[in-house]
């Protein structure tokens, strides 16, 4: 029977150039688009000055709320750009070839999720330090921000893939894309902040850093097939 | 067994639900009526009065069923709209759509009643309390599914994206309460002390147990209603519903 094992064959290899495929292409999109993709960052260092303008410039009051603000503004410019994930693959009709595609689709919408963390949480990951200067963060807490943000944001995009797969077809989808997902976020929000806070006060945040690696985790396996399934429902509009 | 299918794929016909639940409707608002009204006559008046709170307690007669029934709702609206999800039962999204708004409402007057009763006992109307804020958290996951709701033009996507929603928000209400605990345990100020119900006295907690039960039925009552509603809307254009005016 070498037809059906040569078929087999194929279709395992098949499924692993669908995952590459996808995430090579919105790579390269993204990249081919640079002023998008330094959207987000641009939100997150702007915001980041607006709060010492309005709390005011002391840092002693500064470095108390630094690790909240940083995470509140990571979260904000996260689901600022997450709304683009399925969009612009909706407008030029490439969503319709996937969703016909013979390959599984919540690997192909994983491919998109992880090109997408790639180029955005990424990101803010690595410019956080930054921020966290300027909001003038205690040095004992920028290792545990940076691990916590990669964490965090990775868990943020694949959440925000539920809200965006939803709201695909809907023409200003944006802002209800904001309301179905920020309740969704708020337990990453809680334990993001709260390990920074515990490492700026000397206790250990492994145990905090640990819950996030477990939510994470838990939106690993789950939230591709949501967004699969919202993706199939969504489209028809 | 078998006739229990029946009954199920006969509850999938909008037309048969609005006939049989017609005969329910008396029934319902009967009990919902003498249990609330005992309930509340009871608790308002003849319940002892608590010996820290005095008279300021009795709104717990209103809140807790309200608080009761938010939560409850949610887990309603969600197996409906799973229902609706795996069947593609009309009857489960038209009772889903209904169970939205009245969710949101319930969660509302918890939290509002909540705030009323926080005055006289903590002295402020809002605390980051960590059921306050899981309730808070509530009332964003009902609103955010009645927006999706709204947003779609077709009503079959629009039940089945916001069913969708309404089981993700399922998985995550425990996370989200949970964490909300975690969070509250570790910014917990010290002057704040609930009552919670099982060391309420029986006097006090007998009005409240008919409060609750009368709450249900309420919530049944109303969640019928609106369901009707929703079937002669959808069904307007079909004989059955044009022979009911006539």
């Amino acid at each position: 029977m070498p037809s059906t094992a040569n078929r087999t064959n194929r279709s395992a290899a098949g499924q692993g150039t669908g995952f590459g495929a996808i995430l090579i292409r919105d790579l390269l999109i993204a990249f081919r688009h640079r002023g998008e993709m330094a959207n987000p960052l641009i939100f997150f260092v702007m915001v980041g000055t607006l709060i010492p303008l309005a709390v005011g410039p002391d840092p002693d009051r500064l470095s108390q709320l630094a690790a909240g603000i940083i995470w509140v503004m990571a979260l904000l410019a996260s689901l600022l750009s997450i709304d683009g994930l399925f969009h612009s693959d909706f407008e030029d009709g490439s969503l319709e070839q996937l969703l016909v595609c013979p390959k599984p689709l919540w690997l192909l919408v994983l491919a998109k999720i992880l090109a997408h963390w790639l180029v955005t949480g990424l990101p803010l990951t690595l410019f956080s330090p930054v921020l966290g200067l300027m909001l003038s963060l205690p040095a004992k807490g920028y290792g545990t921000l940076v691990l916590g943000l990669a964490l965090g944001t990775a868990a943020l995009s694949l959440i925000g893939a539920i809200g965006a797969a939803l709201t695909v077809a809907i023409r200003k989808g944006g802002l209800l894309l904001s309301l179905i997902v920020m309740p969704l976020y708020m337990p990453v929000l809680i334990f993001g902040a709260s390990s920074v806070q515990q490492a700026v006060q000397g206790v250990s945040a492994s145990g905090t850093l640990a819950i996030l690696g477990a939510l994470l985790a838990f939106s690993l396996l789950l939230a591709p097939f949501a967004s699969a399934g919202a993706l199939k429902v969504g489209f028809n509009g | 067994m078998a006739s229990f299918y029946q009954w199920f794929h006969r509850m999938g016909s909008p037309r048969w639900f609005y006939e049989k639940s017609g005969r329910w409707l008396p029934w319902l608002a009967a009990a919902a009526f003498l249990l609330i009204g005992t309930g509340l006559i009871w608790g308002l008046v003849f319940a002892p009065e608590d010996a820290r709170q005095g008279n300021s307690f009795r709104i717990i007669y209103i809140h807790v069923p309200a608080a009761f029934l938010a939560l409850a709702g949610y887990y309603v609206m969600a197996v409906a709209g799973a229902i609706g999800l795996i069947w593609k039962m009309k009857l489960a999204d038209m009772v889903m759509k209904s169970a939205a708004p009245l969710g949101a409402a319930l969660t509302f007057v918890a939290l509002f009643t909540g705030a009323v009763w926080g005055k006289p006992t903590w002295g402020t109307y809002w605390v980051w309390d960590a059921r306050i804020t899981s309730m808070l958290v509530l009332l964003f996951l009902y609103l955010g599914v009645m927006a999706l709701q709204h947003a779609y033009n077709s009503l079959d996507t629009a039940a089945r994206a916001s069913a969708l929603l309404a089981l993700v928000g399922t998985v995550n209400i425990p996370i989200i309460y949970k964490s909300v605990d975690w969070w509250y345990t570790l910014h917990q100020p010290a002057t704040i002390k609930l009552t919670g119900a099982p060391s309420m006295h029986p006097d006090m907690f007998r009005p409240l147990l008919l409060m609750i039960l009368g709450f249900y039925a309420f919530y049944a009552l109303v969640l019928i209603l609106n369901t009707r509603a929703e079937i002669l809307h959808r069904e307007r254009r079909t004989g059955w519903v044009q022979s009911l005016s006539e």
